[in-house]
């Protein structure tokens, strides 16, 4: 990127800017018009000048009028019609309204211009920058914050947009003004005009001088505001740390050290600014003050007439507007300037991946070769600690090596040189002769993978971020119809025009060949089995059975999980052992395991109709509870479960988790009720004021009594219960319909999980063991059905959340492993990826890894987290202070015993 | 058996016996029911424990491994509590407890023990008079299998 501004601005954008030009040339025309035209409606039209001596006047005469030049010269074209005084006035005031027209359309059209010049500029920046990124050096990333990072592209280019659409046209435009005005003050008068001039000059040369410490200032600003949201990342970021070891406190003093540093700049900008414009404002009366001064003298001592000088001052009036604007355009061209300068400063590290090794190839990626020869490869960060000294090394790409050491004997640097993390500071890697540093990114990606200690989620679902690593080229464009595509057309020129690729998010990028698939259909079968290897399969199911499926998009998957529910009760009902473990969703029994809410319900809510506290408070309901004469009986339990409550919960502290667990009342209402009671004094239900009957009504619905045990559910109070479901149901107006799902057997519930669709029913409470007996049944069930993939790929779609938080760090890590497995890497380096499993997972891993590869010849680079874990490989790396100490067979090294020996023998 | 049943056994049991009838019925709302099948375990000797249980109905055994097997040293019935040492000593399990019969518990887990604890001094008092006197039993115990020999 260019550093001078004008020069980035003029090379992209310069057709745009002529054009504009002219159109600001030509808008000149009719902006002349609509002033001169009022002063001829208000003398001819209305005063009726022209009108003195004949009634009609020649109209719309079209002639040159060269006096000015050729005194006397007029060239005549078109004599005019005759028109009266009266449709004088009319036609030339609908001309004044034409060319206000016309002149606000040229502003419009001006301004429409110059704004999307200005954002596609803006586009362009931030997508050269974000391509920037994509291109740093590994190494980079440590030295820059995420944060700052985005401040830049976010926030510190966005004035630059503003700015662009005027860069060229502003000064332009107030320079031809200003010129204009001193050219006529020139012809009046030329040591007047000298002394406009100096003094114009003056205030160019002063002015700008009084801004720089604003520039300075506002450079500061810019820093300061852009060291601050790196340091709201960090605390962010470090939360943790900050509360563990209480050090909230000093936090706090830092943001206010921050804060009060960024307010004296942006006071002492105010003070400057204020300087600046009191001195403007001096400087830009001065000039009037030597024209009535000096030009007054003129006039006296007769050296000059006084017309002259009322003409001298007239044209200097338009002259301090432009002048000014023009000054303040360099002000603001000078700022961003030095805005666009910082920001572009931090964007050319050096080292920066040239734009060549990120090409999209045009065809299925090559094999990778057969050979990795490093030489002498030496990295060192200060030049003094050598993290790796000259290790040389042959490694074929089928190579099965283990590389084991000391926790600093260079190992993990060599797996990061391996994937081109990390730079060498010396020596080489060839691939079969060809520099490996040179190799195209699409290469390594598709036949090479990495996996270290950490591995980063995208906030996806866990499926696509699996088969991240397959998208390396738009293989197949998206199905458009005519008319989107005609619209993705018009969309990817534009970013063209904007200096974006034009490529298409929605295409599909999934290379099926890599994962050894051949299209969509049979991609699930080579995901399943990524997963497995990982033993992350087990946990994408349990994710699985908690998703939900469409039953409209997907029938054949709500068919085939209404079967398992079928087979599933067949058999709870055939083998006693499971007897009292689940209770069934029974439409003429009370469930006794489901809540009041869920009972009366007999459904899923949609929505937030009956959802929550909102089925309490719903007219609808409390219709049907009146009806069926309820109300009265659940607010008296209602009252029931608030005594209970202000019994049990009433000496505990409002912060205790117990409330929020475990009580039916917060923390902060329990005050109020308790009052409640106490002037209630012991009296029923009939005592409650109206106005606190819907606090005690929320209560009872709430109620589980098989959980709660407060024993206010007693036979005939089910009953009357069933029957305010059936009434519920049965006058349910329709368009509440959709508002709840019923429990049907028959029917698929898409509102549910698939777990509960396929149990139809709840887990009773207090039976040990329940839960895995019956998640036990329900896998031998889907087993059975084959249905245990397609629960998979349900689970597939659950989103990992920001950085993966919403999965364990060993399922992240595990599918990290997994993302670099499915793509069946020629060679893949793992760099103690699987430190975070217990021993007997990491062993097992490694072996599925292992036999993986050696099935199709595949290589692995093993850095080994435990030594022990080497025992497998064929070739074993041993290292010590970033060298290579010994290379060899498991069975040739065991012979010759040393480091070797010691590191095995201490694993 | 709803909540005021339960609070009435839980006050047989000795370590609760002083706490007052409000707190006790507190632990029991915030405790679970839990059931055992005939021959299902509570827990096994080893495990991490993270919870006791307030035996309320059945009968258990206490199993011990040694070398020679599981021995049962010992029968829960009703009222009896098991597996306060894990929850206090953070120990592992010192017996696994097998339910011999159809089987009904309270789960008091560790952290609503400790939280009520925290919530309630008066109730770690009673606990404390419980052990101290659990183990002037064991030190009678001790000194009554130690004396003989000395003699």
């Amino acid at each position: 990127m260019q550093r001078n501004l004008f020069a980035y601005i003029w090379r992209h954008s310069r057709p745009e800017q002529i054009m504009i030009l002219g159109l600001v040339v030509l808008a000149q025309v009719f902006y002349f018009m609509s002033l001169t035209v009022p002063k001829s409606i208000v003398n001819n039209g209305i005063q009726g000048n022209a009108f003195k001596h004949t009634k009609t006047i020649p109209f719309l005469v079209w002639e040159f009028d060269l006096s000015a030049i050729l005194p006397g010269k007029v060239i005549r074209l078109f004599d005019g019609f005759q028109v009266d005084q009266l449709t004088y006035l009319i036609i030339m005031s609908f001309i004044f309204l034409g060319a206000v027209i016309i002149n606000g359309q040229f502003k419009k059209s001006i301004n429409t211009q110059k704004g999307r010049m200005g954002e596609r500029m803006l586009r362009r920046m931030r997508y050269e920058l974000y391509d920037r990124i994509l291109r740093f050096p590994a190494a980079h990333f440590r030295k820059v914050k995420q944060a700052e990072l985005a401040t830049m592209i976010k926030d510190e280019v966005e004035p630059l947009g503003g700015f662009i659409g005027d860069a060229y046209v502003q000064p332009m435009f107030l320079g031809g003004q200003a010129l204009t005005a001193i050219v006529f003050i020139m012809l009046q008068n030329w040591l007047l005009s000298i002394i406009v001039i100096a003094l114009l000059a003056a205030q160019m040369a002063i002015i700008p001088r009084l801004r720089k410490p604003v520039l300075v200032l506002g450079r500061a600003r810019q820093l300061s505001a852009r060291q601050l949201a790196g340091r709201i990342a960090e605390t962010a970021d470090g939360v943790s740390e900050i509360h563990i070891h209480g050090a909230a406190n000093f936090e706090r003093a830092d943001i206010s050290e921050r804060l009060g540093a960024i307010f004296k700049i942006r006071f002492d900008l105010y003070q400057k600014k204020f300087v600046a414009k009191f001195w403007n404002n001096i400087l830009s009366q001065a000039t009037p003050f030597a024209i009535y001064l000096v030009g007054g003298y003129f006039a006296i001592t007769g050296q000059m007439d006084v017309g002259a000088v009322v003409g001298v001052l007239l044209a200097y009036k338009d002259l301090p507007s432009p002048i000014k604007e023009l000054i303040d355009w360099d002000q603001q061209r000078q700022d961003v300037q030095i805005k666009y300068e910082q920001v572009i400063d931090q964007f050319q590290p050096e080292g920066m991946m040239p734009e060549e090794l990120q090409r999209i190839p045009d065809g299925p990626p090559p094999p990778l070769g057969k050979e990795l020869a490093l030489a002498g490869v030496t990295v060192s960060e200060d030049g003094r600690v050598k993290q790796l000294d000259g290790v040389s090394l042959v490694l074929p790409t089928c190579t099965k090596t283990a590389v084991i050491g000391g926790a600093s004997s260079g190992k993990d640097m060599l797996g990061q040189v391996l994937a081109r993390l990390t730079l060498p500071t010396a020596g080489s890697i060839k691939l079969d002769g060809q520099d490996f540093f040179q190799l195209p990114e699409y290469l390594l990606g598709a036949r090479t993978s990495y996996i270290g200690q950490e591995t980063y989620l995208f906030p996806l679902s866990v499926r696509d971020n699996l088969l991240f690593g397959l998208k390396i080229r738009p293989a197949q464009p998206a199905p458009y119809d005519d008319a989107l595509r005609a619209e993705r057309e018009a969309f990817w020129q534009e970013s063209e025009r904007a200096g974006n690729p034009a490529l298409d998010p929605n295409a599909d990028w999934i290379d099926y060949e890599l994962a050894g698939a051949t299209g969509p259909a049979d991609l699930l079968p080579r995901m399943v089995d990524a997963l497995k290897q990982v033993e992350l399969d087990d946990d994408i199911y349990a994710l699985g059975l908690r998703g939900t499926i469409d039953a409209a998009a997907r029938p054949d998957l709500a068919e085939k999980i209404l079967k398992a529910r079928h087979t599933l009760h067949g058999r709870l009902q055939q083998d006693t052992s499971y007897a009292g473990l689940v209770e069934p969703f029974n439409a003429d029994r009370y469930n006794r395991n489901l809540s009041v809410a869920e009972n009366l319900l007999f459904g899923t809510p949609l929505g937030n109709q009956f959802d929550g506290d909102n089925i309490a408070a719903d007219p609808y309901v409390q219709s049907v509870l009146r009806d069926t004469g309820l109300d009265l009986d659940l607010q008296r339990m209602g009252l029931t479960i608030a005594e209970t409550m202000v019994e049990l919960f009433s000496g505990l502290s409002p912060d205790n988790p117990l409330f929020e667990q475990y009580s039916f009342i917060s923390a902060d209402e329990l005050p109020n009720v308790r009052l409640l009671l106490q002037r209630l004094g012991g009296k029923g239900i009939e005592a409650v004021p109206e106005a606190d009957r819907p606090r005690l009504m929320t209560l009872p619905f709430r109620y589980i009594e098989a959980r709660h045990r407060l024993g206010l559910i007693d036979a005939a109070m089910e009953d009357r219960l069933l029957a305010a479901r059936r009434t519920f149901a049965a006058n349910l107006p329709a368009e509440l319909r959709s508002a709840v799902e019923f429990y049907d057997f028959g029917r698929y519930n898409s509102a549910a999980t698939l777990q509960d669709n396929i149990l139809f029913g709840r887990l009773v409470y207090g039976q040990a063991q329940a839960e895995q007996r019956i998640g036990t049944l329900i896998s031998d069930v889907l087993n059975e059905l084959a249905l245990r993939n397609s629960v998979i790929e349900v689970g597939l779609e659950y989103n990992v959340g920001v950085a993966g938080k919403r999965l364990p760090a060993t399922q992240r890590q595990k599918l990290g492993i997994a993302r670099a497995l499915i793509k069946r890497p020629q060679l893949l380096i793992v760099n103690e990826a699987v430190a975070v499993f217990d021993g007997r997972t990491q062993d097992r891993i490694r072996d599925n890894i292992l036999a993986a590869a050696k099935k199709d010849d595949r290589g692995v680079v093993w850095i080994a987290n435990r030594p022990a874990q080497a025992e497998p490989f064929e070739q074993i790396v041993v290292m010590q202070g970033g060298k290579i100490t010994a290379l060899g067979a498991p069975k040739d090294l065991a012979s010759r015993g040393g480091l070797y020996a010691e590191l095995m023998a201490s694993a | 058996m709803n909540l005021n049943e339960e609070v009435e056994l839980l006050k047989g049991v000795p370590i609760f016996s002083k706490v007052e009838p409000a707190k006790l019925k507190l632990l029991a709302f915030t405790s679970e029911r839990v059931n055992f099948a005939a021959g299902q375990e509570l827990f096994h000797q080893g495990d991490q424990g993270d919870a006791m249980y307030v035996i309320l109905g059945g009968m258990a055994d206490v199993l011990i491994d040694t070398p020679n097997g599981q021995i049962a040293v010992a029968q829960l019935q009703k009222n009896n509590f098991v597996g306060d040492m894990a929850v206090l000593c953070d120990v592992p399990r010192t017996a696994t407890i097998k339910a011999r019969e159809d089987l009904s518990t309270l789960k008091i887990s560790k952290d609503m023990f400790y939280r009520l604890v925290a919530e309630f001094p008066q109730m770690a008092i009673e606990i404390m008079r419980e052990l101290a006197h659990r183990l002037e039993d064991t030190n009678q115990k001790l000194r009554a299998a130690t004396a003989p020999k000395a003699a």
